[in-house]
C-alpha cells in the first residue's frame, strides 16, 4: 500500500478530490511537457505545430485523464507508462485524422517553445538514438532543471546564496570540462578561501540532490519506483 | 524553467552520484561497480599516493542505529590481520551522511574466472586449501562470512589467495545487519533484520537460506564444499530452495560430471551435508581431508573398499612397492640361478 503520507503528484492525479487532482496533473505537466513535446517531435516527427497540438491536446484530454487513475505502480515506472499512453494517444489521433484545437491553458508550450526547439537542434541526427532512453534523458532534463529552479528560489537572499552562486558557476556553467573554473578562481571570484569553496560546493550540491529526490518522491507512482529511480540516477537508496 | 545542456547533465550526474570526498585525502578515479547497497570507487589516497578501493554504502537505506554498528563491526574487522583477507584501510563519513570503507585495491581475477586457467585436479585442490586458510582464520577470531562464493575470491597474480565481500560478515552468534564491504559485484545477498536471509543461493547453507538465527561456522563450510564443487566441476552448484530450508533442498544423489574421484566428491558432500552437524565441524578439518587426498591418505569422509584401499595404497607406494619388487625379482632370481 502507497503511504498516504507521500507527496506523490501521480497518486494525487487520481484523488476523488477534483481540486487536488487539477493541482496534481498541472503540476505533473510542468514536469513532463518537455520529454513529451520533444519526444513526439522526434519518435513521431511532428512539425512543431502539431507537436505543440498533440502534447497540449494529450495532457488535457479527458482520455489521457481516465487512463492516470488506470496507473497501477507494480507494473512500469510511471514515465515508462506516460510514454506508452502518449503513443496509444498520437496513433488514435492520426488515426483518426482529428485535430481538434482546444485552446486555452496551453501558455506553458508556447513560453519556451523556443528554447525547447533550440535544444532540439543541439541534438543533430535523430536517427540513431534509441527512444527509451531519449525519453529517459530528457524526462532527466526536465527533473534537474525544475530542481535547478526550486533551488534557485530557495536560496534566494539566504546565506545560501553564495553556495549556489558557486554551484551556478562551477556545475551549471555551459564551459565544458576544459574550460571549467578552478577552486582557485572561484575563490578569488568570491573572495574566499578555497577551503570555503569545497565547503559551498559541497553544501550546494547535497542540497541539489536533496531538492532532485524530493522531486523525484513527487512524479513517481510509487515507494519502490522511487527507490529505484533514485539508485539508477544518484547512486542512493533513500530512506 | 533553466535550460540545461548535456554536457551540464553528464556533469550534475556525475558530481550528484560521486561522493564528496573533498574533505578527506582521497578523490575518485572512476567507477568500479555499484549495487544495490552502495558503489565503489578506484580512488586515489593523496597522501600515501596509492590506488583504494573506496565503497560508499547507501546508509540512507538504512535505520539510525545501524551505521554506528556497521562501524562497530568494522572495526572489528580491520583488525582481522591476514594476507588473505581485505584490509580495511580506513572508515568515514561523507557530508551527506553515508559510510564509507576504503579497502585495498586487489589487482588480479576473480575466482570464477580463474578457475578455467587450473591445469589439474592437484592445483585446484591448492588452490582451494590456499581459500580455506582466512576463512579458518577469521572463524578463530569469531568472525562467519556467510557469503562465500567464486565471485568473493580474487587470486592475485602469484597465485596469492584473497576472500572478499566481509560484507555480510558477522561475529559469532551476535545479531547484526549485513555490513557491505564489497568489491561491486552484482549483489544476489539481502539485506533485513537480523537472522533474515543474507547469501547468495547455490552457495547458502540450507539453514541460512531458511533464515535461521543462529548460523556458526558450519554455514561457511557448506559454502566452501560448493567452491569445491564448483572447482572440480566447473559448474555452479544446484540452487536449493530459499525459503524452505531443509525440505527445499532436495538430497543430490546422482554422481557429478566431470570425472571426479569419489573420494573429492565425498569431501564435497559431506561439507554440504543438509544437516550441520553432519558437515565437517571446523575449516581446518575439511582442508586436512583435501589434504589427504592431496598425499595419496585416507579421505574419512570416502568409506572405500578393500580394493579401493590397495590402488590406494598402491599409488601412494608406487615407488616404494616398484623398488621392493624389483628386489624381490632379483633375490628370486639370484635364489633360481644358484640353484640351477
Amino acid at each position: 500500500m502507497f503511504p498516504a503520507t507521500r507527496h506523490s503528484l501521480v497518486v494525487q492525479a487520481r484523488s476523488s478530490d477534483l481540486q487536488v487532482r487539477k493541482r496534481a496533473y498541472a503540476a505533473l505537466t510542468a514536469v513532463y511537457w518537455k520529454p513529451v513535446y520533444k519526444y513526439l517531435r522526434v519518435r513521431w516527427r511532428s512539425s512543431v505545430e502539431d507537436a505543440q497540438d498533440l502534447a497540449q491536446s494529450f495532457f488535457l484530454a479527458d482520455s489521457t485523464q481516465r487512463m492516470m487513475t488506470k496507473y497501477e505502480a507494480s507494473r512500469a515506472r510511471f514515465r515508462t507508462f506516460l510514454r506508452t499512453c502518449l503513443d496509444g494517444f498520437v496513433a488514435n489521433e492520426r488515426k483518426a485524422a482529428v485535430r481538434i484545437k482546444r485552446g486555452g491553458g496551453a501558455q506553458f508550450l508556447s513560453l519556451e517553445l523556443q528554447e525547447v526547439e533550440s535544444e532540439l537542434q543541439r541534438r543533430g541526427s535523430r536517427d540513431e538514438l534509441d527512444l527509451e532512453q531519449y525519453f529517459h534523458r530528457e524526462w532527466v532534463r526536465s527533473l534537474f532543471a525544475l530542481a535547478v529552479d526550486e533551488f534557485r528560489s530557495q536560496v534566494r537572499g539566504s546565506g545560501k546564496a553564495v553556495a549556489f552562486a558557486i554551484f551556478e558557476r562551477y556545475d551549471l556553467g555551459e564551459h565544458g570540462e576544459a574550460q571549467r573554473p578552478t577552486y582557485a578562481e572561484l575563490g578569488q571570484q568570491f573572495g574566499i578561501p578555497v577551503s570555503q569553496v569545497t565547503n559551498h560546493l559541497a553544501l550546494a550540491r547535497r542540497l541539489f540532490r536533496e531538492i532532485v529526490l524530493e522531486k523525484l518522491e513527487e512524479i513517481t507512482g510509487s515507494e519502490q519506483e522511487f527507490r529505484d529511480e533514485a539508485r539508477d540516477l544518484l547512486g542512493i537508496v533513500p530512506r | 524553467m533553466t535550460s540545461l545542456s548535456d554536457e551540464t547533465i553528464d556533469h550534475l550526474l556525475q558530481v550528484s552520484t560521486l561522493p564528496d570526498l573533498a574533505a578527506t585525502k582521497y578523490e575518485v578515479l572512476e567507477t568500479l561497480g555499484s549495487g544495490g547497497m552502495g558503489t565503489v570507487f578506484l580512488a586515489r589516497d593523496r597522501e600515501l599516493q596509492r590506488e583504494v578501493a573506496l565503497k560508499v554504502v547507501a546508509s540512507m537505506a538504512m535505520g539510525p542505529g545501524t551505521i554506528d554498528r556497521l562501524s562497530s563491526e568494522a572495526r572489528i574487522l580491520a583488525h582481522l590481520e591476514h594476507p588473505g583477507i581485505v584490509p580495511i584501510h580506513d572508515l568515514g563519513r561523507l557530508p551527506d551522511g553515508r559510510l564509507f570503507y576504503v579497502m585495498k585495491r586487489v589487482k588480479g581475477s576473480r575466482l570464477d574466472e580463474h578457475a578455467r586457467q587450473l591445469e589439474s585436479t592437484a592445483d585446484a585442490l591448492r588452490l582451494f586449501e590456499r581459500i580455506c586458510e582466512p576463512v579458518a582464520f577469521a572463524h578463530a577470531g569469531g568472525v562467519i562470512h556467510r557469503d562465500l562464493k567464486p565471485e568473493n575470491v580474487m587470486v592475485g597474480p602469484f597465485g596469492e589467495v584473497l576472500v572478499m565481500d566481509w560484507g555480510v560478515a558477522r561475529f559469532g552468534l551476535q545479531s547484526a545487519d549485513s555490513i557491505e564491504l564489497d568489491s561491486g559485484q552484482p549483489e544476489i545477498s539481502r539485506q533485513t533484520a537480523a537472522g533474515a536471509i543474507l547469501g547468495t543461493p547455490g552457495y547458502m547453507a540450507p539453514e541460512q537460506a531458511g533464515g535461521a538465527a543462529d548460523l556458526d561456522e558450519r554455514a561457511d563450510i557448506y559454502a566452501l564444499g560448493a567452491i569445491l564443487r564448483f572447482l572440480l566441476t566447473g559448474e555452479a552448484p544446484p540452487i536449493a530452495g530459499e525459503a524452505g530450508g531443509h525440505r527445499a533442498h532436495p538430497p543430490d544423489t546422482r554422481r557429478w560430471s566431470g570425472g571426479i574421484p569419489r573420494p573429492l566428491e565425498a569431501i564435497c558432500r559431506k561439507a554440504m551435508a543438509i544437516r550441520p552437524d553432519n558437515r565437517y565441524s571446523s575449516v581446518p578439518e575439511m582442508s586436512a581431508e583435501v589434504a589427504r587426498f592431496l598425499t595419496g591418505g585416507r579421505v574419512l569422509a570416502y568409506p572405500e573398499s578393500v580394493l579401493e584401499r590397495a590402488r590406494r595404497f598402491t599409488a601412494r607406494h608406487r615407488t616404494a612397492i616398484v623398488l621392493i619388487a624389483v628386489y624381490l625379482a632379483v633375490r628370486l632370481s639370484l635364489i633360481l640361478w644358484r640353484r640351477s
